[in-house]
């Protein structure tokens, strides 16, 4: 295992929020010195790492590979490197894969991959019910023995409230966390983008945000019910935003997330029928995206998510309402979330904790932290290198509309347990 | 108008802002809807001579494609096309088979191997003829016949040819649209002509299921009765109604839509005394319009097929000619 | 340079050269839009010719259509006598490449087979492109392509000639 020293970088521990400058030295996958590095310290490598930022490599909450799956969207292999390059060290798959992650032998298969790849950290969540279909409950423990480290809907809402309700309270007993698709099925059935003005102009159904609003307070409620600790992954909706927030000052135990995708784009960028730009949940008002912008700064959220959905050329081509939901941003994570704290809507240290120590304390992992003998899951990054995205990268998937952005932030290194997992330097 | 993020422009013009494809009606500037229009003129008067070819598009080919049925739109392009002189295949695509066969672009991509100049696209789906036209590039112009339920551009500018020519200047007119104008690429490219040429009252009416009170924010007035709605009204445009609206619960019965929403004589009386109506067509005779209506003097319905040929044969020449 | 010309000196020679040509009774006039038009109803009215005058307006059968698209204005031809059999003298102002009139002719014989067209023009400035000659011209001119040749009208009809600065030292 090589034993590296990195000097002279910038640190930040998201966990203790301390900033400071110095070096480190890993060794055994494991952070051997930190700040002052021991002089006896013998690296196989030195890393100069002047103009660099160094911090705990990203968490992912919902990352979508496609594993096990056909692979014409995406493998296991191609999603790691393109999430590695975006700064990920860790990543949980949606359980939405073909099969879907309702079988102990599902995870397995994930875990065996992922282990044989040896890229990045990789958790399943499993599917919460079968086959997402919220109508039975999916054998839970048998998941958890098999590897899953969370449960998850996927980006299905489960539309019977009492099996909702039954769910959770066993998944409650298994004390793990269930991230939760909250959406009024049959308000939103059928629309492909956020109903409004455009929608109306583009003669295509919508899904009005209000559908999410009742979602998250059928669900908040519900989970209260059942006693369960819920996480919603990827919200949209200021309103159900602020909703969360309410609840867990209550003290509920309930988390949010958002997407770069919400904080950076709008309903707008669908333009003219502009298929990179169709997620789930849709991208929203202007009004509304400045309501999330602020909530950042206001600690309603506990988690940035880059919600990477890749599609292949099969997919491409067709018409808006035709193609599939998704945009497979992963690779270029660091510089669009560097954005934000460019246009101020938020600091570094608390972004930071937002794509690290936030996403770890939603799944009930140990926070990763800039500390000695942590393990060594590092994202070195020159945070003022330009970096413009294109539409190909090492994702199978070109659904994004980011290509040609002037963005900035460079991901140098990516270190996971110590090994050299991405790099990008200009050397 | 919509605004454009970085990456993508209006595939409607070509990298020097020239109209290159006929997709939407918005973003046309009005001067180039009263070109259109006039160029339209001129066409009709072909219609009297005993030769009614003309050489313009000589040499062309240009495909009907159409992946929606219509008898109508279909063969009013093919006779524009050819009495432009343009050789002209016609594609019908049965639904089932563009769900599960030849995606429209590789229908199209064998179509282009064969010399195709231009393609009319009528798709069951919103931004079929945007996607097609990116395709396309400079290889290939595209004529929208209609998407989905975004937009039908040469129905609106038959519409107001109709009316200009019909109902005096349109930047006097009170236009009302009567009838499922959510649903209605007719409705929503009407309403865009209508207010790049000035209109200055557009009211939408129906029922609040059909026709939401966010529509305002096309820039018309919103009604949910028809008769305080008529008063004044110089044109009346009335939208063809679907059984499906009734199957998807948006209506209880077309009894109930005719009782509340027909244009009927005793209610067309209530507009302006020499009010015009219009249709898209085909009509429902007794659901949106009794029969007394659309077979009546202030009925201008076949005048839009008259002029619909005119207006389809100066788009073809606009599209295929050179210039501006 | 700018030379004006009486026109209706030019119209009474090509009033005097079609009188010795042709029969009022049984031959047809038809007069190119805008200019020829002009120039057609004038002679008409002056060989008392019987069959009411015909108006072509070539725009649909340019051969430049590809290059400049179609003008938004296309008066309407009016052709109302048979063509089939017709002997037809066609009038336009300023013959110059030869393009309208075969444009004109290819119009014409979309109508029908005309027996014989005489073609009488005001000006020739030559410059053919095409092997078209006019049968009658009352004025032939030496021109350059930058040069300017325009009948204007309708009352009162003058003719124009401006010569481009560069062409003026040509000998």
């Amino acid at each position: 295992m090589t034993r590296r020293w990195i000097r002279h970088l910038r640190l930040i521990d998201p966990e203790s929020g301390r900033d400071w400058q110095g070096d480190i030295a890993i060794s055994e996958g494991h952070i051997v010195g930190l700040g002052e590095v021991p002089a006896d310290f013998v690296a196989d490598e030195e890393i100069d790492g002047s103009g660099l930022i160094a911090c705990p490599a990203f968490i992912e909450t919902q990352f979508q590979a496609h594993t096990p799956g056909h692979g014409r969207n995406g493998d296991l292999e191609s999603e790691l490197r393109a999430a590695a390059a975006g700064g990920f060290g860790t990543v949980v798959l949606d359980p939405t894969c073909e099969p879907i992650a309702d079988q102990p032998g599902v995870i397995c298969e994930q875990q065996v991959a992922a282990t044989a790849l040896g890229l990045l950290r990789v958790h399943s969540a499993a599917a919460l019910t079968r086959e997402l279909r919220g109508a039975q409950l999916s054998e839970m423990e048998a998941l958890l023995r098999a590897g899953a480290t969370v449960f998850s809907q996927g980006q299905r809402a489960v539309a019977d409230s009492r099996i909702l309700r039954l769910a959770l309270s066993y998944a409650a007993d298994l004390g793990r966390t269930v991230f939760l698709w909250p959406e009024d099925d049959s308000l939103a059935a059928g629309g492909v983008m956020d109903e409004g003005p455009l929608s109306l102009r583009l003669g295509l159904p919508g899904r009005p945000q209000a559908a999410e609003d009742i979602g998250v307070e059928r669900d908040l409620r519900v989970a209260a019910l059942a006693g369960a600790r819920v996480h919603f992954p990827s919200l949209s909706s200021a309103q159900a935003l602020a909703r969360v927030g309410v609840a867990r000052k209550a003290g509920q135990e309930v988390s949010a997330g958002i997407s770069l995708h919400q904080l950076l784009l709008s309903v707008e960028d669908i333009g003219h029928f502009n298929t990179r730009s169709k997620s789930l949940p849709p991208l929203r008002s202007r009004e509304n995206r400045e309501a999330l912008r602020r909530a950042l700064g206001d600690s309603l959220v506990q988690c940035l998510s880059v919600q990477h959905q890749p599609w292949g050329r099969e997919e491409e081509g067709q018409t808006f309402a035709q193609a599939p939901f998704g945009i497979a941003a992963a690779e270029w994570t660091l510089p669009l979330a560097l954005r934000l704290v460019e246009e101020g809507w938020i600091d570094l240290l608390t972004l930071l904790r937002l794509l690290t120590t936030g996403p770890a304390a939603v799944l009930g992992l140990p926070a990763p932290r800039l500390a000695l003998d942590a393990p060594a899951d590092l994202c070195l990054f020159d945070p003022e290198a330009e970096c413009i995205p294109t539409l190909q990268g090492f994702s199978r998937g070109r659904n994004h509309p980011y290509a040609g952005w002037p963005l900035r932030g460079q991901l140098r290194y990516l270190f996971v347990a110590g090994r050299l997992v991405h790099c990008n330097s200009p050397a | 108008m919509m605004p454009w993020r970085m990456g993508e422009g209006d595939p409607q013009r070509d990298s020097e802002g020239r109209l290159r494809n006929l997709l939407s009606i918005e973003g046309l500037r009005e001067g180039e809807i009263i070109e259109i229009l006039d160029s339209a003129e001129s066409f009709l008067g072909l219609g009297e001579r005993t030769v009614k070819k003309i050489p313009i598009l000589r040499g062309r080919t240009l495909v009907n494609l159409f992946y929606e049925n219509s008898t109508r739109t279909r063969s009013t392009f093919e006779l524009a096309a050819k009495r432009l002189s343009a050789d002209v295949l016609n594609i019908a695509v049965a639904s089932s088979s563009a769900a599960k066969g030849e995606s429209l672009l590789d229908t199209v991509d064998n179509l282009l191997a064969m010399q195709v100049d231009g393609f009319i696209l009528r798709h069951p789906e919103a931004g079929a003829a945007h996607l097609l036209a990116r395709h396309l590039g400079e290889r290939a112009w595209v004529v929208n016949a209609g998407d989905g339920q975004h937009a039908h551009p040469t129905q609106a500018l038959l519409d107001v040819f109709t009316l200009r020519r019909l109902a005096g200047p349109i930047s006097e007119r009170v236009v009302v649209i009567l009838g499922d104008v959510l649903h209605s690429r007719v409705a929503r490219a009407l309403i865009h002509a209508l207010s790049i040429l000035g209109c200055p009252q557009i009211r939408v009416v129906g029922p609040r299921t059909l026709v939401p009170p966010e529509l305002h924010s096309l820039g018309v007035h919103v009604w949910h009765e028809l008769e305080p709605a008529l008063a004044g009204a110089n044109v009346v445009y009335a939208l063809r109604m679907q059984r499906e609206r009734m199957d998807a619960q948006r209506l209880p019965s077309l009894e109930e839509y005719h009782r509340r929403y027909g244009l009927t004589a005793a209610r067309l009386r209530l507009a302006a005394p020499d009010a015009v109506v219009l249709h898209p067509g085909p009509m429902n005779r007794g659901v949106e319009i009794s029969a007394e209506v659309a077979d009546g003097p202030q009925a201008c319905i076949l005048d839009q097929v008259t002029h619909g040929l005119a207006l389809r044969m100066a788009v073809l020449a606009r599209l295929a000619g050179g210039g501006a | 340079m700018a030379s004006v010309w009486e026109v209706s000196t030019l119209l009474d020679a090509l009033q005097r050269d079609l009188q010795a040509r042709i029969d009022p009774q049984s031959w047809a006039m038809i007069g190119i839009y805008t200019g020829g038009v002009w120039i057609a109803e004038e002679l008409h009215r002056r060989l008392g010719i019987v069959t009411p005058l015909g108006q072509l307006d070539i725009s649909f059968y340019r051969d430049d259509f590809s290059r400049v698209g179609l003008h938004p204005q296309v008066k309407a031809s009016n052709l109302p006598f048979a063509i089939d059999g017709a002997r037809l003298i066609l009038v336009d102002d300023v013959l110059y490449t030869g393009r309208t009139i075969r444009a004109a002719l290819n119009e014409i014989f979309d109508y029908g087979r005309p027996e014989q067209v005489l073609l009488a023009v005001l000006v020739d400035r030559g410059l053919r492109e095409l092997p078209i000659c006019p049968d009658l011209a009352a004025l032939r001119l030496r021109s350059n392509p930058d040069d300017y040749v325009k009948l204007r009208g309708p009352q009162p009809l003058s003719l124009e000639f401006v010569q481009h600065p560069a062409t003026e030292q040509q000998p």
